[in-house]
């Protein structure tokens, strides 16, 4: 009996998967943000003290909590990829990595637009806001990295050794800006209860984005898939082309 | 263990009979802490408070220049090949190279740090603690730089690429090295808790990095 990522080893078994889960995936993620929106912009009242910029709420939390799981996604993908060698796992790490920056720049972005009209400033150095955005620039290295090596099977390595060593840092690196914030200035404090007039928007929103980004991964390791098959076939093509010249000249 | 010692001599030997490195290093040092001043003005109880800080962001910054040497020329001339079929495990081999990286850049650098710091007006019964933490806080530069240097040791653009991926992993010991000298600045007792934290980083990183380094390598090699 083989494990579900046994099975999904193949890519074409993968495709053929992935082509049946994503519509329903992509309906879901529409049907709970569209949701979430409608509650949000009708029914979730304004907060008392915030009016209605607490509505960035429900895309900034999300975006959060999307940005960790993109880069828990590319770590794991990296594990299978370097000790499994799973075929799919540098398709899923190279894949996750865009989105998961993406996501962590719509949560820098959505947070420093809501802390303008709230704490009077688009930007500050709050332990949060400073992990979040090293965060950021640990997707950039990812990113970066891979598309400064010209060969592809090497750069997912490599990329992948440079996800894990950034796991294994990435708690240092937490620890040590809540040490270096509440050494400057005390911390912000999350109001610790949330309404349920707004927790349950919150969790429908939640779930929207994280199958908005289950769905953009999944069509996006279908675009690399049919990359890396049109990129063979296009090399396979050059060699034939390439014989039948020579072949012609003789 | 004779493999180690002999690199790391073979390496030491290269630094002081090459020069440059160290002197590229320094100089560079020099440059960016005298261009601070005019860039924020001669007022000297800002300079002399944030003293620290530019001090250990221009280290950062001089170390991160030299790395790109740290595997680059054996990579260059074969030896690194060389290495990496050697008896000596490769991860020992980047150590050795990490740790002469550190004697023949970040002590000088850390040594030269309270001569600068008197262009900034830093209190100068600070020396001691600057050049201490700095001390105990350059090894994770050196080791955690071998990391990048080897990730970037094919890639093309490798000397601004190493620096994205390098300084985020720097955060820690930048923040721990400020915040110690922070404490001994004010004269209270904390010294002690982050130096010991940033000699943990650092001996984390001396323990930890060769692995990641050596394994990139490798990847490199087959």
């Amino acid at each position: 009996m083989q494990s579900l990522t046994q099975r999904l080893a193949n890519p074409t078994r993968f495709m053929e998967l992935s082509r049946t889960v994503l519509p329903w995936v992509a309906a879901g993620a529409a049907l709970f943000i569209a949701t979430a929106m409608y509650l949000v912009f009708f029914v979730a009242p304004p907060d008392y003290q915030q009016g209605e910029t607490v509505k960035i709420m429900y895309i900034h939390v999300p975006s959060a909590w999307l940005a960790m799981m993109g880069y828990s996604i590319v770590a794991i993908s990296s594990f299978g990829l370097l000790v499994f060698r799973h075929p799919l796992a540098d398709v899923s790490a190279k894949a996750a990595a865009p989105i998961g920056a993406a996501f962590t720049l719509a949560a820098l972005i959505t947070g420093s637009l809501w802390g303008k009209p709230m704490w009077g400033t688009y930007w500050v150095w709050d332990a949060r806001l400073t992990s979040m955005l090293i965060l950021f620039f640990l997707y950039l290295g990812l990113i970066a990295l891979r598309s400064s090596l010209e060969d592809e099977s090497l750069a997912g390595k490599l990329t992948a050794v440079l996800a894990l060593v950034g796991v294994a840092i990435l708690p240092v690196i937490k620890f040590s800006v809540d040490w270096w914030n509440t050494l400057h200035q005390p911390s912000t404090g999350f109001t610790s209860t949330v309404d349920p007039s707004m927790r349950t928007p919150l969790l429908i929103a939640a779930v929207g984005f994280t199958l908005l980004f289950v769905a953009l991964h999944l069509k996006a390791m279908q675009t690399e898939i049919v990359r890396r098959r049109v990129k063979t076939m296009r090399l396979a093509q050059v060699e034939r082309d390439e014989r039948l010249f020579s072949a012609g000249a003789e | 263990m004779s493999g180690f010692l002999s690199l790391l001599k073979r390496d030491l030997t290269l630094a002081v009979r090459e020069g440059a490195a160290l002197g590229t290093a320094l100089g560079f040092y020099l440059v960016v802490v005298a261009m601070l001043p005019l860039g924020l003005g001669p007022d000297l109880k800002l300079l002399s408070r944030i003293a620290p800080g530019i001090l250990w962001i221009a280290l950062l910054l001089a170390a991160l220049l030299s790395l790109p040497r740290l595997l680059e020329a054996d990579h260059e001339d074969g030896s690194l090949e060389v290495m990496a079929t050697a008896p000596l495990p490769l991860e020992l081999a980047v150590a050795a190279k990490a740790l002469a990286h550190w004697i023949s850049t970040g002590i000088p650098l850390a040594l030269a740090a309270p001569v600068l710091g008197l262009m900034l007006n830093l209190d100068i019964a600070l020396a001691p603690a600057l050049i201490a933490t700095m001390l105990a806080g350059t090894p994770a530069i050196s080791f955690l730089g071998s990391i990048g240097a080897a990730l970037t040791l094919k890639a093309r653009r490798g000397g601004l690429l190493i620096a994205l991926l390098v300084l985020p992993l720097y955060i820690p010991t930048l923040i721990f090295g400020i915040s110690a000298l922070g404490f001994a600045g004010l004269g209270q007792d904390g010294f002690a808790a982050s130096f010991l934290i940033l000699s943990a980083i650092s001996v984390a990183s001396v323990a930890a990095a060769p692995i990641a380094a050596a394994a990139a390598l490798r990847l490199q090699m087959s």
